[in-house]
Formats: C-alpha cells, structure tokens, sequence
C-alpha cells in the first residue's frame, strides 16, 4: 500500500463506467507532493469524475485510488473523513451554502472541525477572503455575487483547514482575464508558500501555462499525454499540439 | 408490464434500505453524542412552533365538523353526557394524532425535500462531504430529532384545540359548558392520550427520513426538486395511513 516517496495521488488503471458509458478507461495518473498537475481535456472526458474520484465522491467501477498511499475506496467512512481534511476542492459552480452569508461559508469548515469562534475566527476568514480578494464581501448572500466571485469565495473556504492538496475544477471558467490572473496566482502562491499539492483541471490554457508544472491529457477515458509542459510542447504529440493550439482538426476531433 | 412492476419493486426496496441507513446512522451519530444542537432547535421551530397555526386550525375546525354530527345525532337520542366524552376519546387517539402527522408531512416534509433537494442538486452536499461533514450528521439527524420531539407537542397543541373546536358548537345544541367538559373528564384517560402521542413519535421519525431521503436523492434540477417535494408528501402521508391503523391496533386493544 505505499506510496513512491512524493507521490501524493495516484490512480491506477481507473475504470469509470455511468450507464453503461465508459468515461474512464484505465487512468493511470501520479501527482508528485509539492507539483501544480494540471488535467486538460475536452467537456464531457471525465475531468470532474476524476477530482471527484479523488476525493471518494465517486467510487470508481474498477481500479484504484490512492491519496497519502491509501486506497480512497478501501477506506471507512471516518478514515475518508479524515483523509478529506488534508484535501480542498473548489467546484465548477462553488458550490456555496446558498442560505448563508459569504463570511459563514468560509467560516464553515473551521466551526465545524475546529470548534473556532469569535474574534480568532472573524480573523482567520478576513485573512482567507483577503487571500482571493474577496475582503469587504463578507455579509453578503452568494446569488448576490457574480460567478466568478462566487467561485473565489469557494476557494477561501476550501483553504480554510489549511489542505495538503488542493483540486480545483474549472478555477477560472467564466472569470474575467484579470480575476483569473488573481486566481492563478493564488494557486502558485499556496505551492511556493505552503507546499500545496494542487490538481488543476481545465481547459482554459493560458491558466494552466501559468500554473502547472505537469500536465496530463485526458481524452477518450486514459491519459494520452503527460510531462512538463516544455516537453509537451517539443514533443510531437499531435493531440497535444491540438488542444494547446485550439485547433478543429487532429487526433482529439476524430471519432 | 412485467418490467414496470419489477421497477417499482426494485424502488421500493431502495426507498426502505435507503431510510434504514439513514436512520441506523442518525442513531450511530446520536449515539456518539455527535449531535448540532443549535441546528435540532433551528429544525424544532420549523416543524413545530411554526406549524402550530395550520395544526390547531385544522383540528378545531375537524372538531367542529364533528361536534356538528354526533352532538346533533346525541341530543336526538338523549345521550348528551357522552358528548365530551366521544369527542375527547375520538381526537386524542386518531384525529389529532393523524391530522397532525399529514399536516405537518405536507408543511414539513415538503420543506425538507426540496431544501436538501436543491442542496443536492447544486452540489451543496457535495461540498459538505469534500468538507468532511457528514451530510447525515449536519442535514438528517437534526431533522429527526426536531420531529420527533416536536410532533407529539403539536398533537397536545391539536388535541386541545379539537375538543375546544367541539365545545364552542355544544351550546348551539343545548348542550352546555360544564356537561361537556364533565362528560370529557368522565370518559377521556391518560391512556387514550398517551396512545395518540405515542403514535405520533413515529410519525414524526417517518416524516423526518421520508423528507430527507427524497431529498438527498433528488436528480434532474429544479423539476428534480418539484418531485422530491411531491414524492416527499405522497409517500410520508401514505405510511402514516398505513402505520396509524398499524399503531391503533396495537396500541389500543379491545
């Protein structure tokens, strides 16, 4: 059951089927500590499936996944539990507790796990929404906000308890370019700063030119490309070329 | 036809192995002490205190219709003194208890589909999992306990508001105050109030896990929600039916 030293996620041949559909197809993915791994793929590969196998969400039909050396699906509801802690996820749509107010989301995780209160904590989530640039929004309700502020809002509170790893689904979908920037370097920030293990999934390139330091191709259910992204780009992969050059035809648009 | 059957066999089986785990792991967490108090008296409010109008509307407004009939059929047969008596026994062991278990399944449990409905189909259980908080710890358990206690406080409420519903038409038949409250006194035990209350205990547990697991189980958006609601309603009033007659035959013996 361990884990290669620094490998803080790693799926083996994950097979994910809904419906008789298969949406991954044997997966093999390995995500170093420290390393920004971004997962690029066309809507509808299995992008999403994949952050939610991580996080046990999903469970996957065959294969396995592993988080710190455990295998995610082999684990009890408590283990899961705790092994979630050390993991932040930042949803496509946020996800925000719609009945609360933007301070109370970010709040959330630490009155729940950390029994926080008071000043210590109306401290602690001023620091997180200054983080994402979200100070002053505090006694808002979520669909007051815009998209992009709500996914901001998102990321402070899935950064609350302080996560080894961080996944984030669709960072800077719907976000103007500056927003992104913002977001981008948040992200960039918590590995430099804190040593953050993040998985980044997108497809928005510039984004993840400027956040990963791995990136893997998800198309038709595997991973058919994957490396830096210098060698990405020197290497002849034509799907690869494709996806990074926006093009309609190659390997990617052929059925 | 065959495949149609065997579906709703098959749903049926989910719903009741569904509502078994929620309830064996509510208890599990209730057990464990792991319980968000502040949430249960958040959760109180909403079914109880605030169903008190519709509750007592509707069972004074029941007793009235009954005090019309059997106290118009009594002063025909000169039996008056059984009045207060019939009326006390009949709403403290089926009206109240039943009235109450279907008002507050229609008020509560559609409230509690389609609030957790549209938690889940925005991701917001998602998310509370992703925070390592057990959806069944923060969402159900607070919603079981809230009904449970609170239902059989709102059938006392019910209760008295039918029998009051039945002595504000017992003068317009001759009948006066003190005959009926004499005749309630005379007739009506602690037994047949306790039973009432007893049987709304599991109302309440039903209403809570019926609501809750439609909820959770909500696909499909907003249309999503309109038929957990809806399902919530159907089904939580269905098996209170079904157990009131369960529960009055065991609980009542003759």
């Amino acid at each position: 059951m361990s884990a290669p030293s620094g490998t803080v996620i790693e799926l083996r041949q994950v097979r994910y089927l809904v419906d008789g559909t298969v949406v991954l197809d044997g997966a093999d993915l390995s995500v170093a500590r420290g390393e920004v791994m971004g997962v690029m793929g066309r809507s509808g590969a299995g992008k999403t499936t994949l952050l939610r196998l991580i996080l046990g969400l999903t469970q996957p039909t065959s294969g396995q996944v592993l988080v710190e050396g455990e295998d995610v699906n082999a684990l009890s509801t408590p283990e899961l539990e705790r092994l979630r802690l050390g993991m932040g996820m930042v949803f496509q749509e946020a996800a925000l507790f719609d009945s609360m107010t933007v301070a109370d989301n970010v709040a959330f995780p630490l009155v729940e796990h950390r029994r926080a209160s008071g000043r210590e904590l109306a401290g602690r989530v001023r620091a997180l929404l200054e983080m994402v640039g979200m100070e002053g929004h505090e006694e808002k309700m979520p669909a007051e906000l815009s998209g992009g502020m709500q996914k901001r809002v998102g990321i402070a509170r899935a950064l609350a308890l302080e996560p080894a790893i961080m996944l984030y689904d669709e960072p800077t979908a719907g976000l103007d370019p500056i927003s992104a920037v913002q977001i981008d370097e948040v992200i960039v920030r918590l590995k430099d700063q804190l040593g953050v293990t993040s998985v980044v999934v997108s497809h928005d390139v510039q984004s993840l030119r400027r956040v990963c330091d791995q990136l893997a191709l998800l198309h038709k259910g595997k991973f058919i490309a994957s490396g830096p992204l210098s060698e990405l780009e020197a290497g002849g992969n034509p799907a690869v070329r494709q996806f990074l050059s926006a093009s309609q035809e190659g390997p990617l648009t052929e059925d | 036809m065959v495949r149609l059957v065997g579906r709703q066999i098959i749903a049926a089986i989910a719903f009741v192995g569904d509502s078994v785990i929620l309830f064996t792991v509510s208890i599990g967490h209730l057990a464990r002490g792991r319980v968000g108090w502040r949430r249960v008296i958040q959760q109180m409010a909403v079914a109880g205190t605030d169903s008190v109008p519709v509750a007592a509307f509707t069972l004074f407004l029941v007793g009235m219709a009954w005090g019309w009939h059997t106290a118009g059929y009594m002063v025909r047969f000169g039996a008056t003194s059984y009045f207060g008596g019939t009326t006390a026994v009949a709403i403290s062991r089926e009206l109240g208890p039943a009235l109450c278990g279907v008002v507050v399944a229609a008020r509560v449990g559609a409230a509690f589909a389609a609030e957790i409905g549209t938690m889940k189909v925005t991701e917001q259980i998602d998310a509370l999992e992703a925070l390592a908080v057990n959806p069944v710890y923060y969402l159900v358990l607070p919603r079981l306990i809230a009904c449970t206690v609170m239902l059989p406080v709102l059938a006392v409420v019910a209760d008295a508001s039918g029998m009051l519903g039945a002595y504000s038409l017992s003068t317009h038949f001759g009948i006066s105050g003190s005959e009926y409250l004499g005749s309630v006194q005379h007739w009506l035990d602690y037994r047949d109030v306790l039973g009432g209350l007893a049987k709304t205990v599991v109302f309440g547990m039903v209403i809570a896990l019926v609501g809750c697991r439609q909820g959770l189980r909500t696909t499909g958006g907003a249309e999503g929600v309109g038929r957990a609601a809806i399902s919530a309603v159907v089904l939580s009033i269905a098996l209170i039916y079904l157990l009131n007659f369960a529960l009055t035959a065991t609980i009542f013996r003759y």
